[in-house]
């Protein structure tokens, strides 16, 4: 099972032909917001233990992200507001999370205004992923 | 079967028909209350954080308003791209209601539930509706319409499928 570094080239290089209709993986964004966290904070990691306090504490405001998501990502959720369903939140419940920039980007964006009052730096965007895809199912 | 199926979906086209044709004065009396929600852009963008509610309970320009103001949504932050904007406008304009709904002071309404035609329907003690029910901690709210009608989401409104909440008959 080790994995030949040309055979790694070569299916990166098979993904990058086949354009961008391919789905993301939880670890693409994990990926993605890490290196941007690093242009302005040099060896930076992730963490799930800070993403989960992130994610269950307020910031200021009323709601913090578990008051519609629980404290539990793998658990179904509830609209604070409308009472609606909302289908667990990690990848290993939920096979639809983390799996579109386009879905990630536009409720990542909503929620933290909502919760924050600012948009949600590439540091937090990382730790919360990380804590989402350490989630069992 | 395979004989009902197609006649089922003639009535309910149909039901989509005149219920947009007759602008907000839905009859009372029709068994099956089907509006049109058909859409799934709309119905993945618009029903995410409540049901998806159908166009033809507001009137146009209270769609365009709303449009127009997603980033301040009730509260929330329902913003959307420009593209995908323009495409749910469109829908819910070519379905909005016939008579446009504004308020006393002539602004376009942004609540369906605020709309005279859903007050009058929605009156207490109108079929089983009791005073303080829709702020009961079973529906919350007059928008959580799916905590009566069960098949809200279907778009389908139908008397049948009407089941007022117990706990929420008692506050
Ligand atoms: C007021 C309720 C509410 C709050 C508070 C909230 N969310 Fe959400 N969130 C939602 C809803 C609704 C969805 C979309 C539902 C769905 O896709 O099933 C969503 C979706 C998401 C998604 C999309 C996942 C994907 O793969 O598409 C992410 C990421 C997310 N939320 C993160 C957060 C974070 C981080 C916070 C705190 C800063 C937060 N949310 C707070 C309601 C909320
Ligand atoms: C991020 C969450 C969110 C998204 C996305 C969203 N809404 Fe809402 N919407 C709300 C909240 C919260 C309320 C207030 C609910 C309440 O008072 O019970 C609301 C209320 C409404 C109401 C008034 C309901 C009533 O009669 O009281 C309408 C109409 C409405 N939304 C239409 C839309 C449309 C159209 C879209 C898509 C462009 C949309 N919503 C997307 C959160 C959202
Ligand atoms: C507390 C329960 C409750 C809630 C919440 C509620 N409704 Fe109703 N609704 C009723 C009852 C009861 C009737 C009366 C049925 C009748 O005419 O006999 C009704 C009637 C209707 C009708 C007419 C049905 C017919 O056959 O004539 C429509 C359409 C409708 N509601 C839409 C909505 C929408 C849209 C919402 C959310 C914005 C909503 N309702 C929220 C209980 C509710």
């Amino acid at each position: 099972m080790k994995s030949h570094p040309l055979r790694m080239f070569l299916a990166g290089a098979a993904l990058l032909a086949s354009g961008f209709a391919t789905a993301e993986t939880p670890a693409d964004f994990l990926t993605r917001y890490q290196t941007e966290a690093r242009q302005s904070t040099p060896g930076f990691s992730a963490s799930a233990e800070r993403g989960e306090k992130f994610f269950t504490a307020t910031h200021g405001g009323e709601w913090s992200c578990s008051t519609c998501h629980t404290k539990n990502p793998a658990a179904r959720g509830k609209h604070a507001s409308t009472g609606k369903a909302i289908e667990p939140m990690a990848p290993a419940a939920n096979p639809e999370r983390l799996a579109s920039t386009r879905s990630v980007e536009k409720w990542f964006g909503r929620n933290c205004k909502d919760v924050l009052g600012r948009t949600c730096t590439p540091a937090e965007k990382a730790d919360v992923v990380a804590w989402l895809m350490n989630s069992p199912r | 079967m395979t004989a009902t199926f197609p006649a089922r979906a003639l009535r309910a086209l149909t039901l989509v028909l005149t219920a947009g044709a007759a602008g907000l004065a839905l009859a009372d009396d029709d068994e099956n209350k089907r509006l049109n929600i058909n859409h799934p852009e709309y119905r993945s963008e618009c029903g995410s954080c409540h049901i998806a509610f159908p166009p033809a309970l507001l009137g146009a320009e209270s769609w365009r308003a709303m449009m127009a103001g997603l980033d301040k949504h009730f509260g929330s932050d329902a913003s959307l791209d420009a593209e995908t904007s323009a495409v749910i406008t469109k829908f819910l304009v070519a379905n909005a209601a016939r008579r446009d709904t504004a308020g006393s002071d002539g602004r376009p309404q942004l609540r369906i539930s605020d709309t005279p035609w859903f007050r009058k329907e929605h009156r207490d003690g109108h079929d089983g509706i009791t005073p303080g029910i829709f702020r009961s901690a079973a529906v919350k709210s007059a928008a959580n319409c799916a905590a009566c009608h069960r098949n809200a989401a279907e778009g389908d409104f139908s008397e049948r499928d009407i089941r007022i909440p117990k706990n929420g008959a008692r506050s």
